[in-house]
């Protein structure tokens, strides 16, 4: 075959925890493209094999690209997962060259299961054994050469961490594309039967097969791993660690370093002075362009821009944290200990870190929601993650309680706690809807082993998140920072069309027309209205909106200056109502640009701000009605409403759930999708030179003939030849 | 017996799983099969989950799935 010279597509595969993005990252360098897989918000990896073309032998002329997909990691290929789906459709339908399966040597038994699966697949297999350092020094000995010759593929050992063995995997992978493939002897994992049946004869020729091929270590002490749980999941001192590790985190990246930085991005970079606004400035002067072409650029684009960019110190800072605690191991441990206590809103164990991280910026904890690999969870901690009031609500804050309450020491923590009861409550009302009592996947997690990441991978890790904050920064929140410029700059003068003051501003006019609808907040002032639409490119423009509102052209932070005129424009009672709304509701573009991203669902995307635009203006409601009503007596419509809201709020919160009105669930769908799929494939008349290797060969000829489902691989018994008549070969669009 | 009700430290092995599709095919992919041996290793500080150790490998298990997996000593 020629296929040196075309091009080549491996695809990745292995457990999660085994050290496939390791082993990704060595193999392709910084030759990948990040995105995802259609449908779902499971990411997808692809990139160039390194050193390639030194192999091929068209004497360099036309070497073929080796395109090596990361599909995601997967214990079986059971369709239950969106992960397992992804890369179950990866490789029954795309049907890569080569597999390439990554299989971590101290863990041989569990990581077999999946090779098993694979090797019926009738896709070239190369094993690259991962982790022999770690079991050569644990005194484990594998004979390979046996396990190669048992499994019909090629074994090599590799040492992801340590980079060693690729040379030799990377030669094995492209000898093994370029011979062709040639149907091995049969064999026999699995008999026919119940899943039980199944698994069990599985993992029994494994058994026999890691028996045969691993001389175990000769003492069985505890792990290291083991004695570090034995402290950090201990029943005493599990929270105290968890609380030490957060507040160490927030000190960092938060408060000091992360601070210190922020400022110098603020006062340094978009500083005033000898910051990039000032220099545009000049720049723009000296070049004779016009005043509102300065204005967009200055006080549109780069203050907009600026506003987001400020926060990209602290946000890398918490991202080099996060990617410490993902990657030695730590996070699994958090989920076990918080599950118990973030189960009861509908949240998992790792909900704990993007709320955490979400006291300083919501974007970074809107990210950090991934590493929840259960839908329903996930998808609700997106939800209500921006709840928390970020560092940008800070000077808001201070604003209310210095105005309004004489600095009050209660205020800045009574926003913390409107926060966290907005996730509780939210999470107990939602997790009832017919939307997340659907999902039954099972909390079965592994706790890896610990070890110490490399401070390449963490980099590397960081600067992939933060690149696509940034990134992000550069688009959407350029446009809408422009937007809100131009509705702050531009109105109906007598002359016509034109750059106007705010106060007369198209911006103005939207206030005026919208204010009605927070009256009953009571807060149905125009300016009131601007600042939230402004906060909504950045929580802190709100204060300087307020300046710009009362004729300060500069405010300090926390808008020290117009406190009298908000206090005479506001009562207590509005002022915190008005916090309550700017807290609770949609956050900054920058965040809600996340959000679209990590629901990668536009029903989902509205459901979200639609749901916090809505529980934003409830609460403000029954904060300003209520408080109307103990502090006066007075009784009016609002009153009846916000009564009504909470009669509705305890309602949702105590009724039971909802029931699924489908015969199903999901996962049974997506099963006899892919069973569909699966009965394609192996009806291709590229495979009829093959010898069915997906079970018993009188068996498999059975289910052909009948167009049956082959039962071995996937254990869903007989389907009839209606259940398969699914041919448009499309992916289905979920 | 269940899963759930075996103390900590104590080794036991599967008999039977009782649970729907998805729950069984998951346990099943994890290695608890039918004569798997499963050693309970701890309990998180509130009480659930559970961390099990299965074929080598370390496994957090809620109790409510727990239940459904019978063993015995």
């Amino acid at each position: 075959m020629t296929q040196a010279a075309t091009n080549l597509r491996i695809a990745l595969v292995g457990n999660p925890n085994s050290g496939k993005t390791t082993l990704f990252n060595a193999l392709t360098g910084t030759h990948q493209f990040v995105g995802n897989w259609p449908g779902v918000t499971v990411e997808k990896k692809e990139g160039r094999l390194k050193g390639h073309q030194d192999h091929g032998g068209s004497g360099g002329s036309g070497a073929g690209n080796v395109t090596i997909t990361d599909l995601p990691g997967i214990y079986s290929l059971s369709p239950y997962s969106p992960e397992e789906i992804v890369a179950r459709d990866y490789l029954l339908n795309e049907r890569p060259d080569v597999i390439l399966n990554i299989v971590d040597g101290t863990n041989l038994e569990r990581n077999l299961y999946l090779t098993t699966q694979l090797t019926e697949l009738d896709i070239p297999v190369v094993v690259a054994l991962n982790r022999m350092d770690v079991v050569e020094r644990d005194g484990i000995v594998i004979d390979t050469a046996l396990l190669a010759a048992e499994l019909g593929c090629p074994v090599i050992e590799i040492s992801a961490l340590k980079q060693t063995g690729l040379d030799a995997l990377t030669a094995t992978l492209l000898e093994t594309a370029c011979v062709p493939h040639t149907p091995k002897p049969l064999q026999l994992h699995a008999p026919t039967g119940t899943a039980e049946d199944i698994a069990a004869a599985r993992y029994a020729y494994i058994d026999a097969l890691v028996d045969r091929c691993v001389a175990p270590a000769p003492t069985d002490r505890p792990s290291i791993s083991e004695r570090i749980d034995a402290i950090v999941t201990n029943r005493w001192l599990a929270f105290p660690i968890f609380a030490a590790v957060i507040f160490f985190i927030y000190f960092i990246s938060i408060t000091t370093v992360g601070a210190l930085l922020q400022e110098w991005v603020a006062d340094g970079l978009f500083g005033d002075e000898w910051g990039i606004p000032a220099l545009a400035a000049h720049l723009l002067a000296a070049l004779g362009v016009t005043t509102w072409l300065e204005s967009l650029v200055v006080d549109g684009i780069i203050a907009g821009v600026g506003a987001v960019l400020e926060f990209v110190p602290q946000i890398f800072m918490l991202f080099v944290f996060l990617a410490f605690l993902e990657s030695c191991g730590y996070m699994a441990r958090v989920a076990f200990i918080m599950d118990r206590l973030f189960r009861r809103f509908g949240l998992s164990g790792k909900s704990c870190i993007p709320i955490m991280i979400g006291t300083g910026c919501s974007v970074p904890a809107l990210m950090a929601s991934r590493t929840i690999e259960n839908e329903s969870n996930r998808r609700m901690t997106v939800m209500t993650t921006s709840f928390m009031p970020c560092s940008a609500k800070l000077p808001v804050i201070a604003l209310i309680s210095g105005a309004l309450f004489g600095g009050a020491w209660w205020v800045a923590p009574s926003a913390y706690f409107v926060g966290i009861a907005a996730i509780i409550c939210s999470g107990i009302i939602l997790k009832k809807t017919r939307l997340f009592s659907g999902d039954t996947t099972p909390f079965i997690m592994e706790l890896p082993d610990y070890h110490l990441p490399t401070a390449k991978a963490i980099l590397r890790s960081t600067w992939e998140r933060g690149w696509s904050f940034v990134k992000r920064a550069g688009t959407i929140i350029l446009l809408a920072a422009v937007a809100i410029w131009f509705g702050a700059n531009f109105g109906f003068t007598e002359d016509g069309f034109g750059m106007v003051a705010m106060s007369e501003s198209l911006l103005a006019m939207l206030g005026n027309a919208l204010a009605w609808i927070f009256a009953p907040l009571g807060w149905g002032d125009w300016r009131a209205t601007v600042a939230t639409l402004t906060g909504l490119v950045a929580k802190e423009n709100i204060v300087s909106t307020f300046g710009i509102l009362f004729n300060f052209s500069e405010v300090a932070e926390d808008g020290v200056e117009v406190w009298g005129y908000v206090a005479a424009n506001f009562t207590a009672l509005s002022a915190y109502s008005f916090l309550v709304f700017n807290l609770l509701c949609a956050p900054c573009f920058a965040a809600i640009a996340t959000i679209r991203r990590e629901m990668s669902n536009a029903k989902w995307f509205w459901f979200t701000i639609g749901y916090q635009g809505a529980f934003a203006y409830a609460m403000a409601l029954c904060v300003y009605q209520l408080g109307t009503l103990v502090s006066t007596g007075r009784f009016t419509l609002g009153t009846v409403a916000a009564l009504a809201l909470v009669a509705g709020f305890l309602y949702l919160l105590t009724r039971g759930t909802e029931e699924l009105t489908g015969e199903h669930p999901q996962h049974h769908q997506h099963g006899s999708d892919e069973l569909m799929r699966h009965d394609r494939a192996g009806d291709q008349p590229a495979d009829s030179t093959t010898e069915c290797r997906f079970q018993y060969e009188n068996q498999c000829h059975a289910c052909r003939h009948h167009n049956l489902m082959c039962p071995g691989l996937y254990s869903k018994g007989k389907r009839t030849a209606e259940d398969t008549g699914d041919d448009d070969g499309e992916p289905d669009e979920r | 017996m269940t899963l759930a009700d075996v103390a900590i430290g104590t080794t036991v092995s599967v008999t039977d799983i009782v649970a729907d599709e998805v729950l069984k095919q998951r346990l099943l992919d994890m290695g608890i099969t039918d004569g798997a041996k499963i050693t309970v290793r701890r309990f998180a500080p509130l009480g659930d989950p559970v961390e099990i150790v299965v074929r080598g490998c370390a496994l957090v298990i809620r109790k409510e799935d727990a239940t459904h997996i019978k063993v015995k000593q």
